[in-house]
């Protein structure tokens, strides 16, 4: 490749090859997005975590290129987002063509006051350079190059995991295993565990170039262009002016030579002209498979990501919500380890992502049905949807060339306290119990986002001090902690306040004075009162960590 | 008269695509052709208005048939 090349990792002799080591709390297996951003969070939660991955560098080709705004939310908990964001490219907007006419143009971030963006491309190797370079420097975070995994063993209090090294395997005892060793999971193999699903009978081939051009910074989808007739095609741009284009080439390709330079060329003449300027960084051909575990939690196993759960590559839903599931799982697996909440807290890690996973599938199933209809009704259906759609609103709606990655809104999940207020809002984009919270800017101590302030630990989020000095140091003191943040209002004394500059906070809270609302250590909503009462707080504390 | 509404108007209109394909699952395309037909006759009837219906008949034709054939498709 040109633009990059892939670091080499140290691989170093572990030193439990020569004598047992102690019980590790944590092992997480697989250095990917999802692996790295588990072993970041517990590391600055103190927890100490070795990571271990059979290779020694970061991903091979580009692959997961989306992020989404959300994932990047929550990089910005974990210390690295601003990297991210400042080398990928933003984008919010989306074109899709039918034939050579744009029928339908998508904007998903139409409202400012957000820090991040809808997403930005950025290709995975640089995402997992920075979240490397963030585990590295993060306190308690080991991680271990050319270290396979062979053999996993669970018991009722522990787990030993045998790893594979250049100088022989060895074995690590531990409390917990954090699989997010990607969807050929050596962990779930191991173990026997099946996942269910479907294959689709179609082939893709992704090609990244390198090419200058002052093509807009959008997503375009072309259903049946004119330059690759009967198929589907996509184009993103990444950083250092590498574009990815995704060329539909249909269940009968053959592979092998889908795969090599001259087979490759003319598509992408054909696409971009004679006289395109470019060169090849990357190729690959690959069909998609829609498919989950039952259970992403296996006594002290615990599954995430592409090793628990696979979609279709249309939504960028893939590494987005990997990295939801870290932020969801780690959390909870630090209270379990400090003896905060019990064991069964982390069945709602299953629950909830599971229920995600769900979500994600449903929609990623339904883009590749749109995109690869299954049956010759159905592909005049999808016809007859696109051509209408240029003139008509209704057939716009239903064109579907991919539903982007949301955060998941975990409305059904046994930690939220149902609202007693009858007032408040339950519409799209209301902060019901489930809802990760919305962003705002606001002026304080900490920065001028508003989700800066939230999350890490519990936090109560009052409007006009709408939290006494008394409750916020009765929280304060409490085994699970709480803090308090106020927006306007009276400084109160061991709370955070802040100023809600644009009134968007407010807004976007439906808050009055008075107003709390309580938000999980990955910031999602799960209690929320029009008056704040200290018995209430902690019973939903306690509800929310499976202790009630 | 009432005039075609063409602006989005099913509430979830993926489930609504999902069930309209799934309809279809399992049916020869001669089959398919056949429910289809059926189908607009059911709705026809439910919207009822002819003003309506002619309207949109004129939408669904547009674009298709001799002058899109001329165009090349």
């Amino acid at each position: 490749m040109k633009t990059y090349t892939n670091p080499v990792y140290p691989y170093a002799r572990p030193a439990e090859l020569d004598a047992p080591g102690a019980r590790r709390p944590v092992v997480i297996v697989g250095a990917g997005p999802v692996g790295l951003a588990a072993a970041i969070d517990l590391g600055q939660r103190g927890v100490p975590v070795v990571v271990l991955d059979d290779d020694r560098t970061v991903s091979v080709g580009s692959r997961a290129i989306c992020y989404a705004k959300r994932a990047l939310e929550i990089l910005d908990r974990l210390g690295c987002g601003q990297q991210v964001v400042d080398k990928g490219i933003r984008w919010n907007v989306g074109k899709v063509f039918f034939r050579d006419e744009l029928v339908y143009r998508f904007d998903l971030l139409p409202e400012p006051g957000h820090r991040r963006p809808a997403f930005v491309n950025l290709q995975q190797y640089w995402f997992e350079e920075y979240l490397v370079e963030r585990a590295q420097a993060v306190a308690g975070v080991e991680l271990r190059w050319e270290s396979k995994v062979v053999g996993v063993a669970p018991h009722a209090d522990h787990v030993d995991v045998t790893v594979a090294t250049p100088d022989g395997e060895y074995t690590l005892e531990c409390d917990w295993i954090i699989a997010a060793d990607g969807s050929r999971s050596a962990v779930r193999q191991l173990l026997g565990l099946e996942w269910e699903g479907q294959v689709f009978h179609d082939r893709f081939l992704i090609a990244d170039i390198h090419m200058k051009s002052d093509f807009p910074t959008e997503r375009w989808f072309w259903f049946d262009p004119p330059f690759h007739p009967n198929q589907s095609t996509l184009l993103h741009r990444q950083a250092d002016d590498v574009w990815r284009i995704d060329f539909q080439l249909g269940w009968d390709a053959n592979p092998e030579e889908e795969r090599m330079p001259e087979r490759i060329l003319p598509r992408l003449r054909a696409m971009l002209g004679e006289d395109a300027d470019f060169e090849i960084e990357w190729a690959s051909v690959y069909t998609f498979q829609c498919r989950r575990m039952q259970r992403f939690c296996h006594g002290r196993v615990l599954f995430a990501g592409d090793a628990a759960h696979v979609v279709s590559p249309f939504g960028a839903r893939g590494a987005n919500s990997g990295i939801q599931d870290a932020d969801n799982l780690v959390w909870k697996l630090d209270l379990v380890l400090k003896g905060l909440a019990p064991d069964r807290l982390l069945d709602s890690y299953d629950a909830e992502r599971t229920r995600a996973a769900d979500e994600n599938i449903l929609n990623s199933t339904r883009s590749t049905d749109f995109i690869t209809p299954k049956s010759n009704v159905s592909r005049t259906f999808r016809d007859a949807t696109l051509g209408l759609a240029k003139k008509h609103a209704f057939a716009r709606r239903l064109v579907n060339s991919g539903r982007l990655s949301v955060p998941a809104i975990l409305v059904d999940s046994p930690l939220n306290t149902p609202d007693r207020d009858p007032d408040f809002a339950h519409g799209p984009g209301a902060m019901v119990p489930g809802a990760p919270a919305a962003d705002a800017p606001v002026a304080g101590p900490a920065g001028e986002w508003l989700l800066s302030y939230l999350g890490g630990d519990f936090t109560l989020l009052g409007f006009d001090a709408a939290v006494g000095p008394f409750g916020v140091a009765a929280l304060a003191r409490d085994p699970i902690p709480c803090k308090v943040v106020q927006v306007g209002g009276k400084p109160t004394a061991g709370a955070t306040t802040i100023e809600d500059v644009l009134g968007l906070a407010v807004r976007r809270y439906g808050a009055r004075p008075g107003t709390v609302y309580l938000l999980r250590p990955d910031q999602h909503v799960c209690a929320r009162w029009r008056e704040f009462d200290l018995p209430s707080v902690r019973a939903a504390i306690a509800r929310a960590t499976a202790s009630a | 008269m009432a005039t075609l509404n063409t602006e989005a108007n099913i509430a979830a209109p993926d489930d609504f695509y999902e069930r309209l394909i799934a309809t279809h699952r399992g049916l020869t395309d001669a089959q398919s052709a056949l429910v289809n037909a059926r189908l607009i006759l059911v709705l026809a009837n439910h919207i009822g208005d002819p003003g309506v219906l002619a309207q949109a008949m004129a939408a669904a034709l547009d674009g298709v048939g001799a002058a899109a054939d001329a165009g090349g498709g």
